[in-house]
Parts: C-alpha cells; structure tokens; sequence
C-alpha cells in the first residue's frame, strides 16, 4: 500500500525536496480546478485529487481513471497561488498508479513503440514515401537509421527497470 | 555561419516531415545549418513517458543531449514536447550533483556520459533572438497580405515559467508578432490561450477527451474567422491537423481549419511554394488557405 510519504520520497528522486513539499501546502482553493480545461468536460478534479492523496486515500487517487485526463497544459500549477507544482505532481501521482498496475492499453502501446523503435511514434511507409517526396531521406538520420543507437536505448530502458514492471504488470 | 543539432524527435521526422524540412529550408536562407543528431531517440515525451517513470524518462533525455554535447552544438526543436523534455532534463540535473551521478552511471553502461554543456532552443527562440524579427522583415518578399492568422502557442512552450523563462504565459505576444512582421493578421479568439487537448497521453488513451478540447478551440478559431491556426509544436500541429479528420468523421460535419507550422508560414512569406514546404501533405485540407493567399 503507498503512502503518501512514499509518493514524495520517490518525487524527490528526481525533483528538488523544497519543490515537492510544496505539495503540503495546498489550501484548496480550487483556482486549479477553474483553470483545467479536462476539469470542465470530465469528472476529474485535480483539487480534490491533491485532498484526497493528503488525507492518505491514495489507493482511491492512483486507481480513479480520471487520473489520466489531464493533458499537463500547466495552467493549474501557473495559475496555482501558493507555487504547488500542482502538474509535475499529477505525472508523479501517475508514476505511482503505474506501479501498482493502473496502465491503460494505448499506453503500453507507447511503451512498447520506444523499446522496440527508439520512438513513440515510428515511422511509416507513407511517411517514407512523403519524406522522399520532399528530398528528405526516406528513413531519418535518428535512432531509426541506426541499429547500435537502438541496442543502446533498450539497455537503458533495461537498466531503468522500466521494461520489467512493465512486464510484471501485464 | 552559425549551427544548432537538430533533435527531430517523433512527430516532425515520422508524422509531419514538412515541418522538417521548412525548418531546414528557411534556417538556411538566415545562414544557420542544422546538423543532424545521429541515433537520437523519442526525447521521450514529457506527458506520456514522463507519466509512466520519470527515471527512464530523464535518463533517455540525457542521451539524447549527450549526442548533441558530443557534436558541441547547441539544440533546436520543432515540438514543445520535446522542448519540455530536453530542457527540463538539464534543468534538473543542473541543480542536483547526485542525480547526475545517478544518470551518468546508468549511461556509462552504453559508453556516455551527460556532461550539460549545451543549451536546448525551440526554433520560435531561434528565429525571434537569434535572427531578430527584423532581419526576417527585411527578407519578406512575400508579405501574406490579407490572411488573418488564429496563433497557437502551446503549453510546453510557456510553461512551466521558471524554466521555460518566457515571461507572461497568459497573454504573451511574441507570436503575434511574428505573424504580423510577415504581413498576415493576428486574429484574437475565444480560446486562445487553450491547449490542444492531445498532451499528458490523453491523445493516445482518451482520443475522445483530446477532440472535445481540439473541437472547443478549432470551434472558436472558426468563429473569428480565421484563415489558419499557426503552431509551433508539431504534436499540437497533429492534434489540430489529424484531430479535425477525426472531429469530421466523428461529427459529420466539415472541420477544415488548415494548419500551418510557424516556420512552413515563414517560408511562404519568403516566397517557398506550399509543394516545397510539404504544406500540401496535411491531413486536413490547405486549399482554402492557398487560394485566399494567391487568389487562385
């Protein structure tokens, strides 16, 4: 079960300490929520997310769908007037619901493009067929022309331990 | 001459290849050279991969820059995803020595090594303070005379604004600019300020929550009688492009705002024919824009 120390601990593997703790000070008042543009058209309500994960119901916050309706605009967190970086927390937030097996199948989709392309979105043979049409080389000159810098990008994705509770989680 | 590594990413290289090749086209006439980053990667991107573990996210970032510190090149980019991305994995890094030690032993691994030597541009930055608006007034021989123009600036580009450090990300107006010193109009709209709806991987896992914000900002831009919607973000350019192919099959109603990449609006202004600019390879149809620009 994840705790609310957990998320933060993890979100301070990578973000500064005094960025995330932000994150305590939230006073509700809901000017994130005015400001999100999935907020008017879903029941997904980022103020009541940051609430809920505080008062420690975070298996309800990492299994609710509307997680995943934000499009990370960052109007929120801009707008936000105690500086919670209110976004970089939802991705955090998602980190999580990853890891206890909340992954939507498009998703895996993604995953599985950029272990196994070097891309989330690979190129196609009409693509191919446009990029010619232009004098531009039918395959581009990144990791999709280089079989090398693929090898490299799977072993990190291997080292990460990214690749495996991708697996785990199936 | 000056050169910047160009970091291609996804959807400009493998969607969009006339966004590529306008950028490279119309750098050139400013003397800039952009180099290819060989064997870079998905940058990856900042609302999907970033949403799924920040770790390989940020380790794949640094690759990536890691190419271009070994060319010693500055970046450019052409998507605001990959400008999030790439300029928040410096960022980060720049002020935490642990996790770049972290990072670097994972990428000794593949024989790299992430140094943060080179600075990460969006080609809006290139064009607006490395070239100066007008420089590229003096080489309009094309003004876009009577075409009124629905700017885009995507999220990523503005925010968030302590990295970004682009100032007001509520009302900016560099872009604005940009179109009017090309002789086209500005036209103000409802939802400008917007998002396009396909960001943080609400395009790929609830494409029906993408089109309802794409369908509530094209509506708007339609509303103001906008001749294009100008973007400088290939991923919000598929959204808008691929997005209202979507919106017409979904709704059964027409949805055919043509979308313009900033730099394919600048090669028209320096006389680039729409062929050339790979204008005409988008989805949603260009021939509206086309005749209202040359009156055929």
């Amino acid at each position: 079960m994840s705790s609310i120390n957990e998320i933060i601990e993890y979100a301070c593997t990578i973000f500064p300490k005094e960025y995330v703790k932000a994150f305590k000070v939230c006073i509700q008042c809901g000017v994130c929520v005015g400001s999100c543009p999935s907020g008017r058209k879903t029941p997904w309500n980022v103020r009541k997310t940051l609430y809920e994960a505080r008062l420690g119901h975070i298996m309800e916050v990492l299994s609710n769908d509307n997680l995943w309706n934000c499009t990370t605009c960052y109007t929120c967190q801009e707008r936000c007037p105690l500086k919670v970086p209110i976004t970089d927390l939802v991705r955090i937030l998602r980190n999580q619901a990853i890891r206890y097996g909340y992954i939507k199948e498009a998703h895996r989709k993604v995953c599985e493009n950029l272990f196994k392309y070097g891309h989330a979105v690979p190129i196609n043979d009409e693509i191919k067929k446009i990029r010619a049409k232009l004098g531009l080389p039918e395959i581009p000159l990144t990791v999709h022309s280089y079989p090398e810098s693929l090898k490299e990008i799977q072993k990190l994705i291997e080292k990460t331990g990214f690749i495996t509770f991708m697996e785990e989680n199936k | 001459m000056s050169k910047y590594a160009y970091f291609l990413g996804c959807i400009t290289p493998n969607r969009y290849p006339g966004i590529e090749v306008a950028t490279r086209k119309v750098l050139e006439v400013f003397d800039i050279k952009l180099i290819d980053m060989k064997g870079a990667s998905c940058c990856p991107a900042p609302g999907v991969i970033g949403s799924f573990d920040m770790w390989t996210w940020l380790v794949v970032a640094a690759r990536n820059l890691s190419i271009a510190e070994e060319m010693k090149s500055d970046i450019i980019v052409t998507c605001n995803g990959c400008y999030a991305t790439l300029q928040e994995a410096n960022y980060f890094l720049a002020q935490n020595d642990e996790l770049k030690v972290r990072v670097n032993n994972v990428l000794k691994g593949i024989g790299r090594e992430y140094k943060g030597t080179v600075k990460v541009k969006h080609v809006v930055e290139i064009l607006e303070q490395d070239i100066g608006y007008e420089t590229i007034r003096e080489k309009v021989s094309h003004p876009l005379e009577g075409i009124k123009v629905a700017v885009h600036y995507g999220c990523h580009y503005l925010k968030p604004r302590e990295i970004r450090k682009h100032g007001n990300c509520e009302q900016p107006t560099f872009l604005d600019k940009f179109v009017t010193i090309l002789g086209a109009e500005s036209v103000d709209y409802k939802h400008k300020m917007m998002c396009c709806g396909a960001g943080g991987g609400v395009r790929s896992a609830k494409r029906e929550l993408a089109l309802e914000i794409t369908k509530e900002k094209i509506d708007s831009i339609i509303e103001a009688k906008a001749d294009c919607v100008v973007t400088p973000c290939a991923f919000c350019h598929l959204q808008f492009d691929a997005g209202q192919v979507e919106l017409t099959q979904k709704l059964g109603r027409k949805y055919e705002v043509p979308t313009v990449f900033v730099t394919q609006l600048l090669g028209l202004a320096l006389g680039m024919s729409p062929e050339e600019l790979g204008l005409n390879e988008n989805r949603t149809q260009i021939e509206s824009f086309i005749k209202k620009l040359y009156g055929y």
